[in-house]
C-alpha cells in the first residue's frame, strides 16, 4: 500500500515537470489540443497576437467565455478572459500588469482610475473601434485631451418598483412624482402594513454587501444637486452638502418604512434586501437596472416591473428621470505589444459589432452606446427611455467624482448607521461631518 | 588501529553525503531565495520608491516614511495592536496552560475535550471572522446595537473571536510539555510534602518554560501580523473623522497597510514603507521576547 502511494506520488511528481516543461518549450511540435491551451497560445500569438481581457464583472462572467470561445472559434485569435470581482480589481490589476502576459483590455471606471493607469492607455482616437460609437458622453479624456476609454455600456438606477404590490395597496405608478407623494405611498402602505402583508421599503442594509447603495448611489442625489448649482464638473476639493437635508429626508423615508427596524440595518445584507423585494415583502427595492437578470431569475415577472426616479424634496424634481452614467469603461493596454493591441481592437469592434457580441451585450448589459447595438429587454432601460423621452433630466453620477471612494463611504456608512438605530439631531451631525469634512479630508490624502 | 578502521568508516559513510549535501540544499535554498529572500529585498528597495506596479518604480528617497509618520490613522492601529497583543497573549496563554493542565490530569474524556478544543484551529480567518460577526450581531441585536458601532465592541469581538482560535492550538503544545516533566521530580516534590500550588509554581512551570517561550513567540507574532479576522470581522470600522483625520477605530495594522496601498498609485511606496517599519517592529518584538523567555529555561 506504501509502496503503490509512494508510486503515485513520485508518478504525479514527475507529470507535473513534464507538464511545465512542455508549455515553456516553444519547439513543442504536438498538433495543438483543444485543453491545452498554454501549449497552443505561443504559437497563434507570434502570428496574429491576442487577447486578454480582465473583466469586472462576475455576473457577465459565463457570457464573455462563451464569447471569447466562439471569437476564437471563428478567427483563431486566443482570447483569454479573467474575471476579478468589484472590490479585488485593481489589486488583481496591479499584479496582472507587473507579468510578461499583462492583460490587453481593462477597465478604468473613472477619472481616478484613469489618473492611475493613464501611461497604460492607449490612445483610442480614431480606431475603427471608436468610430462605432453613437456618443462621446461615456468617454474619458485624459489631461491632454486624448481618448484613453472607452464607456461600453451604460446603467441607471433608482426605486425598483413592484406594481402589482403598489396596485394592491391602491395606488399606480403615476400616483408618484415627487418626494411628498411618495412619501404619502410609504406611509400609508406602513399604517397598514399588518394588513397588507408587505412593508413599503426592502431593507436598506449597511452591511458591506449592500451599503454603497446609499453611500455611492443615495448620496449621488446630494452631491448631484450640489454640483449641478455650483457647476462642478471635475472633482472639487470641497463640498457643501447644501443638499444634506434632503439626503436626510429620503433615509428617513427608507428607514422607517421599511421590512426591519433601524438598528438591525447594520448587519443587514444586499441579499436580505433583495430577498424582501423577491419575496413580495416590499414594494420599493433602490438598486440599479444590473438588478433585472437576477430579479427575473428569482421568478419575478418582468411586467410588473418599473424604476422609480430617487425624489429627495429638492425643487423641481418632478422632472427628474433616472441616475445614468457608468463604470464600465474600456482601455486598452498601451504597453502591449503591437499585434496584441490589433488583435485586442479588432475583438472589441467585433464585440460591438457582430450578431452574437451584440447580442450578448444587450443580455449582460442593456443598451450600448454602439450604432450596431441590439434593443434589450430590461425593463428598467426602458423605463429611463420613457422618462428621458417625456423630457426629464438625467440625474448623472455625480459620485464618481468621490476621492478615495471606498474609504470616504465606509466613514459616511459609520455614521449613517449609528444614525439609523437613533435617529438624534446629533447623530445626524456626524453623518454631515463624515460627508463634508470627509470629502475634503480624503480629497487631501488622494492629491497629497 | 582500531581507531582509524572506525574513522575510515565513518568517512566512508559522510563523504559522498558531505560532497552532495549542497545539491540536496540548493531546491529547498533556490525555493527560498525566489520565494522570500529577493521579494524581501525588492520589497525594502520599493519603499524608497513611487510606483504603480513594481516595474516602473522611481526612486523618491525618503519621502514615503515621511508621509507614514504623519499618518494618524497608522499611529492609530499601532497602539490597537499593540493593545491586542498584549491582551491576547495573557488571555490565550493563561487559559491554554490552564485548560492543558486539566486535561493531563486523569479525567473521563479528556481526549475528547482536547479534539473538541483544537477544533477551532482549523477554520480560516475570513469565514470565522464573518461567523463571529453574525454572532457578536446577533447578541447585540438584543441591545439594540451591533458590532461597529463602538470600537471597544470590535475590539473585544477580536479578542474573543482570536482567543477562541488559538487557545485550542496553544493547548496541544501546552500539553507536550507538561507530559515532559519528569514523573520523579513530581514525586520527590510530593514526598517533600509540597502543595499544590507550590508543585505548580516551582515545579511544573519552570520545566515547560520551552513551551511557554514557543507559545508566547507564537501569540506574539500572531497578535502583530494579524489580517483576516480583523477584516472579516470589522473592516477596521466604525470610521470616523477625529480632528480633521480620518481613523478606522478598530483597524490593526496589517490591514492598515493593506488599505493605504489601495488608495492610489502614490500610496503604494506609502504601504510598502509602512511594511519595512512592521517588519522591523515585529522582528525586534520577537527577539526581545525570545531572549526573555529563555533565560528562564531551565535544563532537565
Amino acid at each position: 500500500m506504501k509502496k503503490l502511494f509512494a508510486l503515485l506520488l513520485a508518478l504525479a511528481m514527475v507529470l507535473s515537470l513534464a507538464a511545465c516543461g512542455a508549455s515553456e518549450a516553444p519547439a513543442a511540435t504536438e498538433a495543438p489540443k483543444a485543453d491545452a491551451p498554454a501549449a497552443e497560445a505561443p504559437a497563434a500569438e507570434a502570428a496574429t497576437g491576442s487577447v486578454y481581457y480582465l473583466n469586472f464583472k462576475p455576473e457577465a462572467d459565463a457570457a464573455w467565455q462563451e464569447l471569447a470561445a466562439q471569437y476564437t472559434a471563428e478567427t483563431g485569435v486566443p482570447v483569454k478572459v479573467v474575471t476579478a470581482a468589484g472590490g479585488e480589481y485593481s489589486s488583481t490589476l496591479n499584479a496582472e500588469m507587473a507579468k510578461d502576459s499583462a492583460p490587453t483590455l481593462f477597465q478604468c471606471g473613472n477619472m481616478a482610475g484613469l489618473k492611475d493607469w493613464d501611461e497604460y492607455c492607449l490612445n483610442l482616437a480614431g480606431t475603427d473601434f471608436a468610430a462605432e460609437l453613437t456618443t462621446d458622453a461615456f468617454n474619458l479624456y485624459n489631461e491632454a485631451g486624448e481618448l484613453k476609454c472607452v464607456g461600453y455600456c451604460y446603467e441607471c438606477f433608482g426605486i425598483i418598483t413592484n406594481i402589482e404590490l403598489l396596485e394592491k395597496a391602491g395606488y399606480t405608478v403615476a400616483d408618484i412624482t415627487d418626494f411628498a407623494s411618495l412619501q404619502k405611498v410609504a406611509e400609508d402602505i406602513t399604517a397598514r402594513s399588518a394588513e397588507l402583508g408587505f412593508s413599503a421599503f426592502s431593507s436598506a442594509g449597511l452591511d458591506s454587501s449592500s451599503s454603497w447603495r446609499f453611500s455611492g448611489h443615495l448620496a449621488n442625489m446630494p452631491l448631484y444637486y450640489e454640483f449641478r448649482d455650483d457647476g462642478v464638473n471635475e472633482a472639487p476639493a470641497t463640498i457643501t452638502g447644501a443638499y444634506l437635508d434632503n439626503f436626510r429626508n429620503i433615509w428617513d423615508l427608507y428607514i422607517e418604512n421599511s421590512t426591519c427596524t433601524g438598528a438591525e440595518l447594520s448587519g443587514k445584507t444586499g441579499d436580505n434586501s433583495k430577498a424582501d423585494f423577491t419575496e413580495g415583502k416590499a414594494v420599493f427595492y433602490q438598486n440599479g437596472s444590473w438588478e433585472y437578470a437576477g430579479l427575473v431569475e428569482a421568478g419575478m415577472d418582468a411586467a410588473k416591473l418599473t424604476m422609480l426616479p430617487i425624489y429627495c424634496g429638492v425643487e423641481g424634481e418632478a422632472e427628474a428621470g433616472l441616475c445614468s452614467g457608468t463604470e464600465n469603461c474600456w482601455a486598452v493596454n498601451a504597453k502591449a505589444s503591437e499585434a496584441d493591441q490589433k488583435a485586442t481592437l479588432d475583438f472589441m469592434k467585433w464585440v460591438v459589432t457582430s450578431d452574437a457580441g451584440t447580442t450578448m451585450m444587450a443580455e449582460q448589459f442593456g443598451p450600448i452606446p454602439f450604432k450596431a447595438a441590439k434593443t434589450p429587454e430590461n425593463v428598467f432601460f426602458a423605463a429611463a427611455n420613457d422618462l428621458t423621452a417625456a423630457g426629464k433630466y438625467v440625474v448623472t453620477w455625480a459620485f464618481n467624482h468621490t476621492p478615495n471612494v471606498d474609504s470616504w463611504r465606509a466613514t459616511v456608512v459609520t455614521a449613517l448607521a449609528k444614525y439609523s438605530a437613533d435617529q438624534s439631531d446629533a447623530n445626524w451631525a456626524e453623518v454631515v461631518t463624515a460627508f463634508v469634512d470627509g470629502w475634503a479630508y480624503e480629497y487631501s490624502v488622494v492629491n497629497g | 588501529m582500531a581507531k582509524n578502521k572506525k574513522a575510515d568508516s565513518v568517512n566512508l559513510v559522510q563523504r559522498p553525503i558531505r560532497k552532495w549535501a549542497p545539491l540536496f540544499i540548493l531546491p529547498t535554498f533556490a525555493a527560498f531565495a525566489i520565494g522570500f529572500v529577493w521579494p524581501f529585498i525588492q520589497g525594502i528597495y520599493l519603499s524608497f520608491c513611487n510606483f504603480n506596479i513594481p516595474t516602473d518604480a522611481k526612486w523618491v528617497g525618503l519621502q514615503n516614511y515621511a508621509k507614514v509618520f504623519k499618518d494618524a490613522g497608522f499611529l492609530n492601529a499601532f497602539w490597537n495592536t499593540a493593545g491586542f497583543a498584549v491582551v491576547s497573549i495573557i488571555l490565550i496563554n493563561v487559559v491554554a496552560f490552564f485548560i492543558a493542565y486539566a486535561l493531563t490530569q486523569k479525567m473521563r474524556g479528556a481526549n475528547l475535550y482536547r479534539t473538541v478544543f483544537f477544533m477551532p484551529n482549523l477554520i480560516g480567518g475570513v469565514v470565522l471572522g464573518y461567523i463571529w460577526s453574525m454572532i457578536f450581531d446577533g447578541i447585540l441585536k438584543n441591545y439594540s446595537t451591533y458590532l461597529t458601532a463602538e470600537p471597544t465592541y470590535g475590539f473585544w469581538g477580536l479578542v474573543i473571536l482570536v482567543a477562541w482560535q488559538q487557545i485550542g492550538y496553544m493547548m496541544i503544545i501546552y500539553i507536550a510539555g507538561l507530559q515532559a516533566v519528569p514523573e520523579d521530580m513530581l514525586e520527590a516534590a510530593r514526598i517533600d510534602g509540597a502543595t499544590g500550588a507550590q508543585t505548580l509554581f516551582r515545579v511544573i512551570i519552570p520545566n515547560v518554560m520551552p513551551s511557554i517561550t514557543t507559545c508566547t513567540f507564537l501569540t506574539l507574532t500572531n497578535s502583530f501580523k494579524m489580517f483576516d479576522q480583523n477584516m472579516a470581522l470589522t473592516g477596521g470600522l466604525p470610521s470616523v473623522m477625529e480632528n480633521g483625520a480620518k481613523i478606522n477605530t478598530t483597524e490593526l495594522l496589517a490591514l492598515n497597510i493593506y488599505s493605504t496601498y489601495n488608495i492610489n498609485k502614490n500610496y503604494h511606496g506609502v504601504a510598502q514603507a509602512k511594511a519595512v517599519i512592521f517588519f522591523i517592529l515585529v522582528a525586534v518584538l520577537a527577539i526581545a521576547q525570545q531572549s526573555a523567555t529563555r533565560s528562564k529555561e531551565v535544563q532537565q
